[in-house]
């Protein structure tokens, strides 16, 4: 079996990867996919812990976290087309309504 | 699985996220972010995890990618032309980026953290074992999921409608021209 840290370390680079996403990246779709990729990254690192634990506990927090990210996907691309149907854009810079 | 495999794959992983941000068509980022996810399911079902890893493809590669491709097409959204967003941010991105990294390897990879590799149930990962453990363990938050799910829907509905009354501006941008 592959060692823990390898799989670790995938889960770490993917996970910053997608902060630097959300970070770098001002098209709100995007910034979007970079939250999706973090929340995968967190995935594989409980299928990983679980697999090594021989406990099922990790995969059925998987199956918790994906029913969660397609309700908050849903809800978030709902917000980005009533946004873009307002104000006809999905840079975040534009958006500072309640920026102080 | 073979360990070549696995680190094929895991740089296969890590070149399609950088392509999730490096790409300036939104569509381009998805089909990059689909290449992840997909490689993301192979990893789960090497990792005996094999109903997770095809879920992870029917219901994350499958149909929440196609809910971003549909808003994507929706929005008719252009290729960002010229430079995309600040440099300084991107040199901030970057380095907050590698930091996080480091700061993971040395949280995650100490040996104490190496647990002992114990001996697996039989049937372990298959739709039973899941299956066993999700309506008798985590039953009240299985429930509870179809509560939030529920909710989603609505809320998504009632984000996305036109209210009554409230023109769209950009038909009424183009009556006035």
């Amino acid at each position: 079996m592959i060692p823990l840290t390898y799989m670790m370390s995938l889960s770490a680079m993917i996970f910053a990867i997608g902060v630097a996403g959300v970070i770098i990246r001002r098209n709100i779709l995007v910034m979007f996919m970079s939250i999706e990729l973090m929340l995968n990254a967190v995935n594989l690192a409980f299928i990983a812990i679980g697999n090594r634990l021989g406990s099922m506990d990790g995969q059925v927090i998987v199956f918790f976290v994906m029913t969660v990210a397609a309700a908050e996907s849903a809800v978030g691309l709902g917000i980005i087309i009533s946004t873009f149907r307002n104000r006809e854009t999905v840079h975040a810079d534009d958006l500072t309504l309640m920026r102080w | 699985m073979p360990p070549f495999l696995y680190i094929f794959l895991g740089a296969l992983a890590i070149v399609s996220a950088l392509g999730v941000i490096v790409q300036r068509n939104p569509i381009h980022s998805l089909l990059a972010l689909i290449g992840t996810l997909m490689t993301v399911a192979v990893l789960f079902i090497g990792e005996d995890a094999v109903v997770v890893g095809f879920l992870q493809i029917i219901v994350y590669a499958g149909a929440i990618m196609v809910l971003f491709l549909f808003v994507i097409w929706l929005l008719n959204l252009q290729v960002e032309a010229g430079p995309t967003g600040h440099l300084a941010l991107k040199i901030f991105g970057s380095v907050a980026a590698a930091l996080l990294v480091t700061e993971l390897f040395f949280i995650l990879t100490p040996p104490h953290l190496q647990v002992k590799f114990t001996h697996q149930p039989a049937g372990y990962g298959s739709l039973a074992s899941l299956a066993g453990k999700l309506f008798t363990d985590y039953l009240v938050a299985f429930e509870v999921t179809s509560v939030l799910l529920l909710a989603a829907v609505v809320g998504s509905v009632a984000l996305a409608r036109k209210l009554p009354g409230t023109d769209d501006p950009r038909v009424a941008r183009k009556i006035a021209s």
